[in-house]
Order: structure tokens, then C-alpha cells, then sequence
């Protein structure tokens, strides 16, 4: 451990001699500019059309289309859907992160990449299986229609779907951290005589919580945000509406108000995902700032 | 040898039984299903529809323009990774902040601002109309909005390899009479290469699934793979559906293969 502490410091000491060996200034300057350009043009840019059309009628427009009672029912599914998708996925990735750090089993590897599957299945073939499975013509179909249950063309079928697409996020964030956690202090906590939920409750939770949030903020991003898989479940039924199918729905609409509308109901989601880039920020220079001086306090004891 | 070791901390078999459970009724048995029923065709009409021409066009647009964007990516993402590691410059934390704009941002929200940037009327496609260039619902509009979303795999894949870079290696190649141009070249770019490989993949695969953005720089007679998929279960011709799901799938799982032996043969030689 001390020999950890000592290579970073040494590391901190040796960015100091990156000068002998810099490259000439006008490449420096030339490699920035290039920086600069790239995500200017792919960044900043298509953010600021984003707000620039939302306005291009006045700001009385803008107040109005959000007042607008589809973009109220769509703002409203949208929130359904995260209150929902946001804490299930939570609890399961904390279940999952605990099972999988906190213990030695065969297989655990496996489990983690079963785990990420849905990051590398297309969003429209999430939407997909679930069609497949509950949708006319699909295996479940005859068994619904028969007992009058909905689920796809539904909110229960947005729900799933995004259930699906977030399924990884907090658990992806929580493996990693916990295993490097060890389980030195619950083991303690244990033979001090806590129940398993103390242990939790008191010693887990304060060393994870900064790391859940972080996952929790990414997956809700994630589940206002999605837009393939629950297209795909809502098909053509128009009175169910999420916010990202509504901005769809209102520029194919193509006339100018609509067009306007559009990158009104888009702006909060830019502005939803723009506080979602703050507070991930802000916990990532929260976590590197206060590990780093309790790592040295604890190794120098 | 025992399945699990011993322990004294509780709650292995709740917290795994409920992991399990919940991992196969959300992920594993939707997912098997649908390979069922790509498996309930017959050969021949697995091999009709993967090779329609109609599906063939949309492989081909699909991987043509997902390989075209995620080489921008790794170029761009070189130079955006070592400005960012290497070099200071006033409003860098910010600039690495809104790196990760396309990951947080709704694929939806990208598409329609990419869509009127680029339209004969938008901010930049209005000055490359004049040239007879449409990006806007053409092929290349396809490219611009795969390149957004790709952006930040090569980005962060690379930081922290070029963070770790031991710089007493680049040091000894100056102090033996190497150009920087050599030293980037011949030093520098093979340590990262794994990492920049891997960025490479994750853009590439990720621009494979992607269907949000690319729907509205799209249009339609030229399709990628999951806008032939919606298109197909429209018109509730499941099977084809699902037998182009499954190629996609495989697709990206040999990606995601790729990478995972690109990690492993790096870190052997690391070590």
C-alpha cells in the first residue's frame, strides 16, 4: 500500500519534467484548435440549435407548447416511467453488486457479461423482444387479449422496455467500486455482532453512496431519454407518448409551430441531460478529491 | 472444489437468487425467444431474407457507415484524449466535461438538432448546399449522426492509457536522438494502441444498434439494420424481423469478442 501512495507521488513529480520533451508550440496550439473545432462543431453547436429553434417563435410559444395537454401527458410518462425503471434497476444493481463483490463463486465472470447484454443490443431489437413476446401475433398475445391485459402499445410495455435498456447501469457502476472495497470492513462489522442489514445499513452504504448516485443519475438519464425500444413497443398508437417519442411525433409534424414544439419538448431533455453532465461531473471530482487524501491517511497508519 | 467459498458475510443466496431471476425473466429468456423464432425459419428463408437486397443495402450502409464514423472517432478522439491528458488550456475541465454530451443526451434530441444543423437551411448545411452537398437525408447525413454518438468511447478509452503512459520512456527516446514525430510514432501510438482500439470497437458496435439519431438524417429508400428491423415488424413480418435482429446480434457480439481479446493480449504484453 505504501509503495502505491509513494509511485503516485513520484507520478505527480515526474509531470513537472513533461516540458524537456513537449512538442514544438505551434503543433500544441494546432492539436487545442482541432479539439476546439471537432467538438464545437459536434457538440456545442447542435446543443445551441437545440435552444435557438425552441425560441424561434418567441418565448410565448415556448410557454405554450409546454403547456400543451399531449406535452403535459408526455412529460407525465416520461416521469412515470423513470419512477418506476430508476428504483427497480437501483435495488437490483445493488442485489447484483453485492452478490457478485462480496463473495468468491464459479462464474462470476459470466455474470458480468450477461449482466452488460443489454448495452450491446440494439435499442430496436430491445423494443423488439418484447413485441415478439407480448405483442399481436406474439406468444403471449392470445393469453393477454383473453384476460384484457395491455402491455405492449401500453405504458406497461415503455416500462419493460426501458427496464431492459437501464437493466446494467447502477450495477455497472457498483461491481467495480465494491470489489475494490474488499470486504475487510463488513467482515469486521460482522464479527463485532451487527446483522447482516446493520452491516449494510451503517458500513456498505456510506462506502458505496457516492458511486450508487452516480450510476442512479446515468440510468435515469438513460430511462427518460431512451427512444428506439420504446418506439418499437408503442408502435403507432399515438396516445401513448414519452417526451422523446413526442419530439418525433411533433417534427414529422413538419410545419413550423410544430417544428418549434419540437425543440421545445427537446430542450428540456437537453437541459435534463445537461444537469445529468453537472452532477456527474460534480461527483466525479467529488469521488477523485476525497479518495485521494483518505488513501494516504490510511495507508500511513 | 466447492461453487462459492465460504463466507461470513450474509445474504449470498437472497441477493444472487434475486440477480438471477431477475437477470433471466428481464434479459435472458426475451433474448432466447427471439433466437427461437429466427430458429423456427427454415434455412433457406433465413438465408432469403439475410440476403435480400433490400437487407444486404442496409448491412452494407450500416457497416460502411459505422466503420466511416468510428475512424473519425478514433482520429478526432486521438487528438480531443491527448489535448485533454497532456496539454492546459483555459475552460479544460469543461471541454472534458462535455465529452460525454452525446452519452447523456437523448438520441432524439441529437437526431433533430443534427437534422436542422445540416438541412439545405441549417447553420452549416446551408453553406455546403451551394456545392451540391446534402447531408440531410442522404448517407452522409447517416455518418454525422453516428460519428455524435460515438464520440465519447475513443475519448475515454483512451485518457486514462495516455494518463499511464511512463513518461521516462518518451524521455530516454529524446535522450537517444528520437524526433517527437518519432517518438509519437514509434513509442507513444503502439502502448495505446489496444486502448485505442477498443474505443475504436465500442464506437463502431455502438453505431451498428443505433436508431434514434439516425432517423431523422436518414431517409427512405437508404436504411441501416434497425431501421429495416422497424420497418419489418410494422408490417408484422416478425420472422424476417427476427432473422435480421440475429445477424446484428451476432455481429455485435464478435465486436464485443474483439475487444475482450484486444484487453486480454494487452494486458499480457503489460505484463
Amino acid at each position: 500500500m505504501a509503495g502505491t501512495v509513494a509511485l503516485k507521488l513520484t507520478s505527480g513529480a515526474r509531470r513537472q519534467t513533461t516540458e524537456a520533451i513537449a512538442e514544438p508550440r505551434w503543433v500544441r496550439w494546432l492539436l487545442i484548435g482541432v479539439t476546439l473545432g471537432f467538438l464545437g462543431l459536434f457538440l456545442f453547436v447542435p446543443l445551441m440549435v437545440v435552444f435557438v429553434e425552441a425560441l424561434s417563435q418567441g418565448w410565448r410559444a415556448y410557454v405554450y407548447s409546454l403547456a400543451d395537454a399531449d406535452t403535459q401527458s408526455a412529460i407525465r410518462m416520461t416521469l412515470t416511467t423513470a419512477a418506476f425503471a430508476v428504483p427497480i434497476n437501483t435495488l437490483f444493481g445493488v442485489l447484483a453488486a453485492w452478490a457478485i463483490a462480496k463473495f468468491q463463486f464459479v462464474g462470476k465472470s459470466v455474470l458480468i457479461t450477461l449482466i452488460d447484454l443489454p448495452y450491446s443490443v440494439s435499442p430496436v431489437i430491445a423494443g423488439m423482444i418484447f413485441v415478439m413476446l407480448f405483442g399481436r401475433g406474439g406468444w403471449f398475445w392470445p393469453w393477454l387479449e383473453a384476460h384484457d391485459i395491455r402491455i405492449v402499445y401500453a405504458p406497461a410495455g415503455i416500462i419493460i422496455a426501458t427496464l431492459f435498456v437501464t437493466f446494467p447501469f447502477v450495477a455497472r457502476e457498483l461491481i467495480p467500486l465494491m470489489q475494490s472495497q474488499g470486504t475487510e470492513e463488513e467482515e469486521a462489522a460482522r464479527l463485532l455482532g451487527a446483522s447482516g442489514l446493520q452491516t449494510f445499513w451503517r458500513i456498505t452504504l456510506p462506502n458505496i453512496k457516492w458511486g450508487l448516485l452516480y450510476g442512479v443519475i446515468l440510468c435515469n438519464a438513460r430511462a427518460m431519454g431512451e427512444f428506439g425500444a420504446v418506439s418499437v413497443v408503442v408502435g403507432n398508437i399515438a396516445s401513448t407518448n414519452t417526451m422523446p417519442l413526442h419530439v418525433e411525433r411533433l417534427y414529422k409534424g413538419g410545419c413550423d409551430s410544430e417544428l418549434a414544439a419540437a425543440f421545445t419538448v427537446a430542450s428540456l431533455l437537453a437541459m435534463l441531460a445537461l444537469v445529468t453532465l453537472v452532477l456527474k461531473s460534480l461527483l466525479q471530482w467529488k469521488t477523485t478529491e476525497s479518495i485521494s487524501p483518505e488513501e494516504l491517511r490510511y495507508t500511513g497508519d | 472444489m466447492a461453487l462459492k467459498q465460504r463466507s461470513v458475510l450474509p445474504g449470498f443466496g437472497l441477493t444472487m437468487g434475486c440477480t438471477l431471476s431477475y437477470l433471466s425473466l428481464l434479459v435472458l429468456i426475451p433474448l432466447a425467444s427471439l433466437f427461437l423464432k429466427s430458429a423456427s425459419m427454415s434455412w433457406t428463408d433465413f438465408w432469403a431474407t439475410v440476403t435480400d437486397p433490400e437487407t444486404l443495402g442496409a448491412i452494407k450502409l450500416s457497416f460502411g457507415a459505422s466503420l466511416a464514423a468510428a475512424t473519425i472517432n478514433a482520429i478526432f478522439g486521438l487528438i480531443v484524449a491527448w489535448t485533454l491528458v497532456r496539454y492546459s488550456f483555459v475552460g479544460k475541465k469543461f471541454i472534458d466535461a462535455v465529452v460525454d454530451l452525446p452519452f447523456a443526451m437523448p438520441t432524439a434530441v441529437s437526431g433533430i438538432a443534427l437534422a436542422q444543423l445540416y438541412s439545405t437551411e441549417g447553420w452549416i448545411g446551408r453553406w455546403l448546399a451551394p456545392y451540391g452537398i446534402e447531408i440531410t437525408y442522404s448517407r452522409w447525413g447517416v455518418m454525422v449522426a453516428l460519428t455524435f454518438i460515438g464520440l465519447p468511447f475513443v475519448v475515454r478509452t483512451l485518457q486514462p492509457a495516455l494518463e499511464d503512459l511512463d513518461i521516462e520512456v518518451e524521455e530516454a527516446a529524446a535522450s537517444l536522438g528520437a524526433t517527437r514525430w518519432q517518438t509519437a510514432w514509434r513509442v507513444i501510438l503502439p502502448t495505446i494502441l489496444p486502448a485505442l482500439l477498443t474505443g475504436f470497437a465500442l464506437a463502431f458496435a455502438r453505431a451498428l444498434g443505433e436508431y434514434g439519431s439516425v432517423i431523422f438524417l436518414s431517409n427512405k429508400w437508404e436504411k441501416v439494420i434497425p431501421m429495416l428491423i422497424f420497418t419489418k415488424l410494422e408490417q408484422y413480418e416478425f420472422a424476417d424481423a427476427a432473422a435480421i435482429a440475429v445477424v446484428t446480434l451476432v455481429a455485435s457480439f464478435i465486436v464485443l469478442l474483439f475487444i475482450n481479446l484486444t484487453q486480454w493480449w494487452s494486458r499480457r504484453y503489460a505484463a
